[in-house]
């Protein structure tokens, strides 16, 4: 059976950090639905923190460090992505941005992914469809409709009349996240060839 | 196999003193440089061409004219002649004239320029750069090798009956050389016309002059010029030299830290690694040059930066001895006992085509 490739981006800097512990529930999520229908998953976690300065290098010299390759290799290559910040002065932390703007702009088109946020208060929740939908539209990626912020409130309690709690609305995203990969057709080809030269020249009418 | 140096002709603070040349020293240091290049026993100066500051050097065949007159065997090109926003007519002309000034001792490198802004001062758009490139360079290929052309493109005036003047020095035209970093569609037009692909081959890993260089040798055999082999390939490079690595890392540090391009990113010893660039003893540059091989195959021009980021007049010139005296005789001698049979050791330049059609007339 094939393996699905699941790729989660944690932004977060702090050592446990809550960005990283909603990181890893949203992966178990949709790794226990994906399991359910008896796929293989394999799991990887692109801390940017270890990658800060290589990032920060990136933009000094315009290629990126053999691991940071890597990195983006692997978000890139993957069959859905679960993107996490910690919000810095009202939007997604700088090094966030800096990290997916080193990405390839076609690179991560029909892409599922779930994006996710956390903050002091949930004052700012609405960052998630305010900054980081917009962000993935522009990259054209397949962003699943629940997003997941966690305040800092959410991580000890239950959820009011109103709202479901954080491992309900945790589960529910990790669901339409992992049906969402499950339903996409698997493996996109890399397309390497050149365009030959005659059809660059009939392009222009030169022929 | 020829060596040489290609300058962009930066005007830059020298972060060691805090001083910055004049455009006046910095083009004499220019010319300086070259007959230096040329004293030295190396066979190529190349000047890249740049409309905006810091650079100076906005009128190549105007300044290649002056280093052609005071030289007798020094190959002068261009790194790059800008294919995009310069009109193929124009270049046709100078390039023709300046192959006349200095013998046949001229090939230029085509390039896009990568600077935004400088396009539309020249009436293009950079969003077009390749099929500028494409369209312009189809036109100068024709200008150089038919005595009337017609013609009608996209992006210039219509041309009926033109003769470009003068023809190109005993009708052999200036050989050219296509400059990419990471464009197949570039690799793909250097191959379809057996024109020479240069890998810039500085500041970058050299992955993307692996891949480029094999694609450019696949595609020149597909058209039917040679084997892949034979496929007319040249690096750039960027070293900086003294006896002892130490000494050659500790001077060049504050050069490199404060650089144009790379600079304030990171490390020397990092961006040693993951770029060609080499900071050390000779002997170091020696097998860091020798090394490219591994990963283009024989090749027929090697290019140094050696003058760039401030760096004094003295000190390059310093560098150029270096390379002159202890660095390239070695190369030369490596690179010819490593060359198969069958791999030309030059790329088609004037006097070899010139004396191989005479023998063939004869």
């Amino acid at each position: 059976m094939q393996t699905l490739k699941l790729v989660a981006v944690s932004a977060g800097l702090s050592s446990p950090s809550s960005t990283r512990l909603l990181t890893d529930r949203l992966l178990q999520a949709a790794r226990y639905r994906l399991a359910e229908q008896e796929y293989a998953v394999d799991v990887q976690v692109v801390e940017l923190r270890d990658l800060a300065v290589d990032i920060a290098n990136n933009f000094a010299t315009g290629f990126p460090s053999g691991r940071l390759q890597d990195a983006i290799d692997t978000v890139t290559g993957a069959d859905g992505v679960i993107a996490v910040t910690p919000v810095f002065t009202a939007s997604y932390s700088g090094l966030f941005k800096s990290f997916f703007d080193l990405i390839d702009p076609a690179a991560l088109t029909g892409t599922p992914v779930l994006i996710g946020a956390t903050g002091g208060t949930a004052r700012h929740s609405l960052v998630l469809d305010h900054a980081l939908r917009p962000l993935f539209a522009y990259l054209r990626a397949l962003v699943v409709p629940t997003a997941v912020y966690a305040a800092s409130e959410d991580w000890g309690s239950g959820g009011d009349a109103y709202t479901e709690g954080l491992p309900s609305r945790i589960t529910r995203a990790g669901n339409e996240f992992a049906d969402t990969v499950a339903a996409r057709p698997a493996g996109r080809v890399e397309d390497d060839e050149v365009v030959p030269f005659e059809r660059q020249l009939a392009d222009l009418r030169l022929d | 196999m020829q060596f040489g140096i290609f300058t962009v002709g930066d005007v830059t603070t020298d972060p060691t003193t805090g001083r910055t040349p004049t455009e006046h020293e910095r083009i004499k240091n220019t010319v300086a440089i070259a007959l230096k290049a040329e004293e030295v026993g190396l066979d190529v100066f190349a000047t890249g061409e740049h409309h905006n500051p810091p650079f100076v050097p906005s009128s190549p065949t105007t300044l290649l004219g002056h280093i052609a007159a005071r030289t007798e065997n020094l190959i002068l090109s261009t790194s790059t002649t800008l294919i995009t926003t310069n009109d193929p007519v124009k270049i046709a002309e100078d390039y023709a004239t300046l192959q006349h000034l200095a013998d046949g001792r001229v090939d230029l490198m085509m390039g896009r320029g990568n600077t935004g802004p400088v396009y539309p001062w020249f009436g293009q758009d950079i969003r077009q750069g390749i099929p500028l490139a494409i369209e312009h360079y189809a036109l100068l290929h024709k200008l150089w090798r038919e005595d009337v052309v017609d013609w009608e493109g996209k992006f210039r005036s219509a041309l009926q009956g033109f003769t470009s003047t003068p023809r190109p020095l005993d009708d052999v035209p200036p050989f050219v050389w296509h400059g990419s970093i990471r464009s197949p569609e570039i690799a793909e037009q250097a191959a379809y016309y057996g024109d020479g692909f240069f890998a810039n081959h500085i500041f970058w890993p050299k992955q993307h002059t692996e891949k480029m260089v094999h694609l450019y040798r696949r595609r020149y055999a597909h058209y039917g010029h040679g084997t892949p082999e034979q496929a007319i390939v040249g690096l750039g490079g960027q070293v900086f030299m003294r006896k002892n690595s130490q000494d050659a890392v500790r001077e060049f540090r504050p050069y490199f830290d404060n650089a144009p391009v790379y600079g304030h990113g990171p490390s020397l010893e990092e961006f040693s690694r993951e770029t060609p660039l080499t900071v050390g003893s000779p002997q170091e540059v020696i097998e860091r040059t020798l090394s490219f091989r591994d990963y283009v195959g024989d090749y027929q021009r090697q290019l140094f930066l050696v003058d760039h980021a401030g760096l004094p007049l003295k000190t390059v010139l310093e560098q150029l001895d270096i390379l002159g005296e202890e660095v390239v005789p070695v190369l030369r001698k490596e690179f010819a006992n490593l060359r198969p049979a069958g791999v030309p050791d030059s790329a088609p330049l004037h006097p070899a085509v010139l004396a191989s059609r005479t023998e063939k007339e004869s």
